[in-house]
C-alpha cells in the first residue's frame, strides 16, 4: 500500500494514462500509431504523403514542456556518450521498427506478438547495459 | 484538421511524459537498474498507458476504421525477424546508456540544454544512416 500511495507512483499512473489517451486520440482521429521514432523517422525521410499530422504530433509533445518547463533532468555527462547513445537509439529504432511508444505502448495495446518480443528484447538489452555500466566496471 | 487532432494527441502524450517523471533520465535508469536500487515507476507508466490505449486499439482493429470512418491499416502483429530483434537490442543499448528514448528526448529539447540537442541530433543521424543504407540496397 505504501508503494501504491507514494506520489511518484500516482504520478506514474496518471502520466501513463495521459500517454495512453494521447495514443488513443491519434489512433481514433488520425488512424495513426503514436510511435515517436517512426513519426520522427518519416519526417527525416521526407516521406511521400502528408507530413502535417506528423509535425502536429511532434509539436504537441514538445509544447507542454516549453510552457511548464522540463523539470529536473539528468542528461548524459559526456558528449561522446550522448552521441553514441543517440546513434544507437536512432539506428536501432529504425531497424527494429519502433521504440518505447510504438512497440512498448501502442504495440502492446494492440496485443501484437511482434511488439511484445521487441519490448522484451530492448528492455533486456537496456537492463544489461545499465548493469554493465553501474555494476560491471564498464566505463 | 489532421494537424489539429494530431496536435491534441501530442499534447496529451507530451504532458503525460512530463507528469510521469520519465523525462528525467535518472528515473528511467533507476527502473533499468534491476540489480541496484530498483525504482518501479516506469512499469506503472507503461502499464497505465497500455491499459488506457487498449480499448481504442480493439475498436479500430475490429472495425478497420477510425472514429471518423476513414480506413485504418494497423501494423503486422506476428512477423518476428532478424531486423526486429537486432534493432530492438541496439535501441536498448542506447536507451540503457542514456536513459532517453525518442519521446522524452523530444520533450527535453524544450529545456534548452546542449546535451539534449546533441543527443537528438545523433538520433536523427542514426535514423538517416539506416535510411541511406536501405535506399542503396533498394529495399
Amino acid at each position: 500500500m505504501t508503494l501504491l500511495n507514494s506520489p511518484e507512483v500516482l504520478r506514474a499512473i496518471a502520466g501513463g494514462m495521459l500517454i495512453g489517451a494521447g495514443s488513443a486520440t491519434l489512433l481514433l482521429l488520425n488512424g495513426r500509431i503514436a510511435g515517436v521514432s517512426g513519426i520522427l523517422g518519416n519526417v527525416v525521410q521526407e516521406a511521400i504523403g502528408e507530413q502535417g499530422w506528423r509535425l502536429g504530433f511532434l509539436l504537441g509533445i514538445v509544447l507542454p514542456a516549453l510552457i511548464l518547463g522540463t523539470g529536473h533532468a539528468e542528461l548524459p555527462r559526456s558528449w561522446p556518450l550522448a552521441v553514441a547513445a543517440g546513434l544507437l537509439v536512432g539506428a536501432g529504432t529504425q531497424i527494429g521498427g519502433g521504440c518505447t511508444s510504438g512497440h512498448g505502448v501502442c504495440g502492446l495495446a494492440n496485443l501484437s506478438t511482434r511488439s511484445l518480443v521487441a519490448t522484451l528484447v530492448f528492455l533486456t538489452s537496456a537492463v544489461l547495459t545499465v548493469f554493465a555500466v553501474r555494476h560491471g566496471g564498464a566505463p | 484538421m489532421k494537424f489539429f487532432t494530431a496536435l491534441v494527441a501530442g499534447l496529451l502524450f507530451g504532458y503525460g511524459l512530463l507528469v510521469s517523471g520519465m523525462t528525467n533520465p535518472a528515473n528511467v535508469l533507476g527502473f533499468l537498474d534491476v540489480f541496484g536500487a530498483w525504482r518501479p515507476q516506469l512499469a506503472f507508466v507503461m502499464g497505465a498507458a497500455v491499459l488506457t490505449a487498449a480499448p481504442s486499439f480493439w475498436f479500430v482493429r475490429n472495425r478497420r476504421r477510425n472514429l471518423l470512418g476513414a480506413p485504418v491499416e494497423l501494423p503486422d502483429r506476428l512477423r518476428i525477424d532478424k531486423p526486429l530483434l537486432f534493432g530492438a537490442a541496439m535501441f536498448g543499448v542506447g536507451w540503457g546508456l542514456s536513459g532517453i528514448c525518442p519521446g522524452p528526448g523530444l520533450v527535453l529539447l524544450a529545456g534548452g540544454q546542449g546535451m539534449a540537442y546533441l543527443f537528438m541530433a545523433a538520433v536523427i543521424a542514426g535514423m538517416w544512416l539506416v535510411q541511406i543504407v536501405r535506399n542503396k540496397r533498394g529495399s
